[in-house]
Formats: structure tokens, C-alpha cells, sequence
């Protein structure tokens, strides 16, 4: 059916599957022109930043874990970080490894369900993991292994799977011994030759051939591939300290959505997660996870945002190599976290967030109360970024018919992993057509 | 929670029975699974192990890795009228996914009963309870419909139980 045979026409479904939370995607096209899209999210607005004022600076890390029960990790690292900037301390040496080590294991756990439960269907066809594991069993099976090893890196660190419990400002409730982390060795290789496998099947997929002059944002560190610290640039001349975040990144209310949109004052949207990470730091990348990606002909910089399925397999198998690291250099820290005082101040922290970079700042009394937050997680600051891609999309493939166009928007989507849930459940779609 | 204890003992193959309790303590009445497994957990013998799960699905397919029977306690939203008891057997149906739907876990108890079956991975007997919902939006407490439903179920575990233990 031609579409300007088609005078209106209004798709529906009820959610939009696999991605995490509540939101809806709409999209108007007169003849064969787009004339609207907008990627809503309608998540009920959670007023975490409203309901931190006047609560301890120690209540930051697991008040903000509960934003997500995807990425708590994330959020418990940029609030401590925050709150050790305003106190005008530093997290050091095996302190700071084990931090790495939880992040990592937080990465594994969160990029093996996208990749093989989320992700992966959309290349064969399938509509979810289940159909896909009647054709690949074995695969799937592995997708699972690695995230169980992920979810065993988080609860023996952090103290449980979903919400961790060990971490706080300062370092953690109780440090582990050599011998605990240990345990961990054998499973975490068998995880790394699982994400090398997954390298190497990713890049036989057959991407669509979408390149977009994005604004790639990551955190870049000295000598390390990003995870806690580190400038913010962009390969579009961003480079800014952490705490002047707020003068480059604005965010703005948009009628139609309950997240804000966050973009760049000087150019507008930008682009965070595992394909800026990639391209902005794939010199810090271990030995072994540069040559997957070269095996995989992937280099940077890449502009295919659905090769982030790479990039995240690639990721996994960073993560895998750099807790091997940190646990081979281990030794037991003599405290489980540095001593301080609280003192009146404002502090900032951003981090690696699986889908990119988590941007906190509070202002604190005498006594460590908090008197203002702000968060900016990484779906809020790909929300444009999303419908930038789907303007540009759409136009390519409006001869399809509306289900196959609507299946390649949420593909499209999907690329993104987007967390709606911390951005602020369900996803309805409905596209016009006049 | 005793879930470690519980964890251990089933990997052990003691116990034969696992019960799981599903929900969000903060979501109204999807705490449904939840209260009922709490109200069991005083109850049963030490041979049967009850566990509480808010998390996602992909963590029940590992509790019940070792178990021969499993019983899932959930809350669903089909329509039907609150504090209405449904009962399957999953390990000879899948779920009318309608019923669970409304799960806001990664996920949902549907869909990874039938990722476990695809994968051969289901206990030998799987009994999924669904209790209708009212409300699920944000906030503590369960409605009073609900509530009572959750004896009704407790007394109906108790017989399922008996049955299964008569079975082995």
C-alpha cells in the first residue's frame, strides 16, 4: 500500500517491549513526509531530587540505588562521589578498585541482558528472547551465564543483587578479603571467553546502514577506560571539569514528556552510553578488548548507533578483563572507608553509568544535610538525541508497511537501551498518517 | 529474609518444595505475593522453603534451579474482581500472558516461565497463584479485598503442600 494512497492512519499497541519503564512514541506523517515525532515518556514524574532535601548525606547512596533497579550501582557511586567532592575528601587506592570492581560488575549484568535478552532478537526478527531461544537455546543460555556472573560480582561486593547495601560515603560498610574476591577468578574468565564469543557473533549481524553526525559525550580518564572519574568531552570540543557541568548541559521541560530533555547549550543534543564511551576512549580499552573490536572491524569512531550492540559485547568484555585486574592486584584495604566530617559545601559527581553518563550535585549544610540535588541520568540526555535519530530514520523506510515501520522505530529506540525508569513502565505508539 | 538459608538448603536437594512470593512492598497490591509468603513462612514444615522475590524473573529461574516443585504467588491485573484467586499449572500450560502483564519486573513471571520451558528448565510441577489487584500504584498497604484473599490462599498452599508431598 503506497502511502500517499493513505489519508490517515492511526497505529497503536500497548507497550513498546524491551526497554525498562513506561513511555510512548509518536509519530505523524502527512503523504510522504514526517511531520512530528515525539518520544514521550510518561513514567509518573518520582521527585527523587524533591524528597532527598533534608535528608543525611549518608542516606544519598541507597536513596538514589532506588531510582533503578537495572543500574543501582551507577547511582550509589555518582552520589558518593558527589558527596566526597563536597567534603573535600578522596576514595583512593583498593577503596577506589573495589568501586571498579563493582561497576564492572554492574556493566557485565546490565549489557548481557541488552545484548543477548533485549537487543539481539532484533536482528534475527524475533519478538522477544523467548522465541529467539527455541532457535538458539545455547546462545541465550550464555547471555544468562554472563549476567549471573555480573550479579555475582554485585552481592558479593555490594551486599545484594538488586539494591546493593555495602556501599557508602567514604568507601563501603566492610571491605573484602583477597580470598572472598578469589571465588570470583574462574567465573569471571569463563565470563570474558562468553563475551568474546559474543563479539564475534554481534558483528556477523546485519546492521542497517544509518550513520548520523552525532556529539558523542563520555567521561575521559588519564589512563583509564571510564568508569568513575574524569573530564567530560566531546569529539565536538567539550572539555569541562565535572563541576561545571551545569554551565555547558542545560535541562528543559517538554510538554509532552515527564523526563527532562537535557542538551548541550551551545549545540543542542548529544549522545551518551557505550558507542561515546567506544568512541572517545578506545585508546584506554585493555589490550585484549581492543582486539576483539578490531577483530569485529569495529574502530572508532563509530556513527552506527546500531552497532552499540558491539560496542556493549566489546564493553562486556573490558569489564570481565579489568575485575580480572583489579582482583589479581587486590589486597584487603586496611579500612572499609576514610573517616571525615561533614562540612558545608556543594559537591559534584559523574559516572559511567551502563548507559552512560550519571551526573549528581548537591549542596549540603554544616551537618551534612541536603539542602538541594540534582540528577541527570543518561536516558533523559538521549531523549533527543532518540527522536533526532527517528526524523532521520523514518524517512528511509516510509514505504513499509505502518507494523514493519513501528517494529524498526522501536528497534531504532532500543539501540539506545533506554531506562525509563530513571529517566522518570509500558510504551504506546501510534503513528498518523494523513 | 532467610533466602541465603534457603538457597543453600535447596541446592542441597532437602527441600523438596520452594514457594516464591513476587512483588513491590511499595505498589499497593502487587505486595500480595509477598504478604502470603510472610504469612507462610510461620506455617510450613522445614522441608518446604519460602522465598520473597521483588527482583527480576531471570533470579526465580536460579532459586528453582534444584527444586522439583515450585509455587509462584504473584498479584495480576486481568480484569477479573479483586481479590480473585486464579491458580495455573504452568508446567503443562504456559500463562495467559494477560495476567501478568502489569509486572514491572524486567522480566515478568509469563514470560520467563516460558523462556525457562523453551530452555528446558522448568520444575517438574510449577503452580503459578494469581491474585487479582485493585491498585498498584505507589504507596504501602494492600486493599482490603486482597487481604482477603491472602488467607484463602495461605489454606489452599497448605492443602497444595499436603498433595505434593503425597505425590513423592
Amino acid at each position: 500500500m503506497k502511502n500517499d494512497k493513505v489519508n490517515t492512519k492511526t497505529i497503536k499497541v500497548d507497550y513498546l517491549a524491551r526497554v525498562e519503564g513506561e513511555g510512548a512514541l509518536y509519530v505523524k506523517i502527512k503523504g510522504n513526509t514526517v511531520t512530528d515525532v515525539k518520544f514521550k515518556i510518561f513514567e509518573p514524574p518520582r521527585f527523587f531530587e524533591a524528597f532527598l532535601r533534608g535528608r543525611s548525606f549518608c542516606e544519598a547512596p541507597d536513596i538514589t540505588a532506588r531510582i533503578c533497579g537495572i543500574c543501582p550501582v551507577a547511582y550509589q557511586m555518582s552520589s558518593s562521589h558527589a558527596m566526597e567532592d563536597a567534603f573535600g575528601i578522596r576514595v583512593d587506592g583498593q577503596l577506589r578498585a573495589l568501586r571498579r570492581l563493582l561497576y564492572c560488575g554492574e556493566w557485565i549484568e546490565s549489557h548481557a541482558l541488552h545484548v543477548y535478552l533485549l537487543h539481539a532478537p532484533d536482528f534475527f526478527g524475533y519478538d522477544d528472547a523467548i522465541q529467539m531461544a527455541k532457535d538458539y537455546p545455547d546462545i541465550v543460555q550464555r547471555g544468562l551465564q554472563l549476567k549471573k556472573t555480573g550479579n555475582e560480582v554485585v552481592i558479593l561486593i555490594g551486599g545484594r543483587e538488586i539494591h546493593p547495601i555495602n556501599v557508602r560515603v567514604g568507601g563501603f560498610y566492610k571491605a573484602l578479603t583477597k580470598q572472598e574476591l578469589n571465588s570470583l577468578t574462574e567465573k569471571l574468565k569463563r565470563a570474558r571467553d562468553i563475551a568474546l564469543e559474543a563479539v564475534s557473533w554481534t558483528a556477523k549481524f546485519d546492521y542497517p546502514d544509518f550513520e548520523q553526525d552525532y556529539e558523542f559525550v563520555a567521561l575521559r580518564h588519564p589512563d583509564e577506560y571510564p568508569f568513575n572519574e574524569g573530564k567530560l568531552i566531546s569529539n565536538k570540543g567539550l572539555d569541562i571539569f565535572v563541576h561545571e557541568y551545569d554551565n555547558h548541559f542545560i535541562e528543559e521541560q517538554v510538554a509532552y514528556t515527564n523526563a527532562l530533555h537535557s542538551k548541550l547549550k551551545e549545540r543542542g543534543a548529544y549522545f551518551v552510553g557505550p558507542l561515546a564511551r567506544f568512541n572517545l576512549n578506545f585508546d584506554r580499552l585493555s589490550p585484549l578488548a581492543k582486539e576483539a573490536a578490531h577483530s569485529a572491524g569495529l574502530s572508532p569512531v563509530c556513527r552506527n548507533p546500531f552497532k552499540s550492540i558491539i560496542v556493549r559485547s566489546v564493553e562486556m568484555v573490558y569489564a570481565c578483563d579489568e575485575a580480572l585486574r583489579i582482583i589479581g592486584q587486590y589486597e584487603k584495604p586496611e579500612i572499609p572507608a576514610i573517616p571525615f566530617q561533614p562540612t558545608a559545601g556543594t559537591g559534584y559527581g559523574c559516572t559511567e553509568a551502563p548507559r552512560g553518563i550519571l551526573y549528581h550535585r548537591y549542596r549540603v549544610d554544616d551537618n551534612g544535610r541536603i539542602l538541594d540535588a540534582k540528577i541527570v541520568p543518561p536516558t533523559s540526555q538521549n531523549q533527543k538525541t532518540i527522536e533526532n535519530d527517528l526524523w532521520q530514520f523514518i524517512p528511509k523506510y516510509l514505504d513499509l508497511p505502518s507494523e514493519e515501520l513501528k517494529y524498526d522505530c522501536e528497534k531504532a529506540i532500543r539501540n539506545y537501551d533506554p531506562c525509563i525508569s530513571c529517566a522518570t513502565h509500558f510504551l504506546k505508539f501510534n503513528i498518523d498518517r494523513e | 529474609m532467610n533466602k541465603n538459608k534457603i538457597t543453600q538448603t535447596s541446592c542441597a536437594n532437602t527441600l523438596p518444595i520452594l514457594i516464591i512470593g513476587i512483588g513491590n512492598t511499595y505498589r499497593g497490591d502487587d505486595a500480595v505475593g509477598l504478604v502470603i509468603a510472610q504469612h507462610l513462612k510461620k506455617q510450613v514444615p522445614d522441608y518446604v522453603s519460602v522465598i520473597e522475590e521483588s527482583g527480576n524473573g531471570v533470579a526465580f529461574m536460579e532459586s528453582w534451579k534444584d527444586a522439583d516443585t515450585v509455587i509462584l504467588i504473584d498479584a495480576v491485573h486481568s480484569g477479573t474482581k479483586p481479590g480473585t484467586i486464579h491458580r495455573f499449572n504452568a508446567s503443562a500450560h504456559p500463562l495467559p500472558s494477560k495476567f501478568f502483564r502489569y509486572s514491572t519486573h524486567t522480566f515478568g513471571v509469563a514470560e520467563i516461565i516460558e523462556l525457562a520451558r523453551t530452555l528446558n528448565q522448568l520444575p517438574s510441577h510449577l503452580i503459578v497463584y494469581g491474585i487479582e489487584g485493585k491498585r498498584f500504584e505507589a504507596g504501602i498497604g494492600i486493599s482490603p479485598e486482597v487481604n482477603k484473599a491472602v488467607q484463602e490462599v495461605v489454606n489452599r498452599l497448605r492443602q497444595d503442600i499436603h498433595s505434593f508431598l503425597k505425590i513423592s
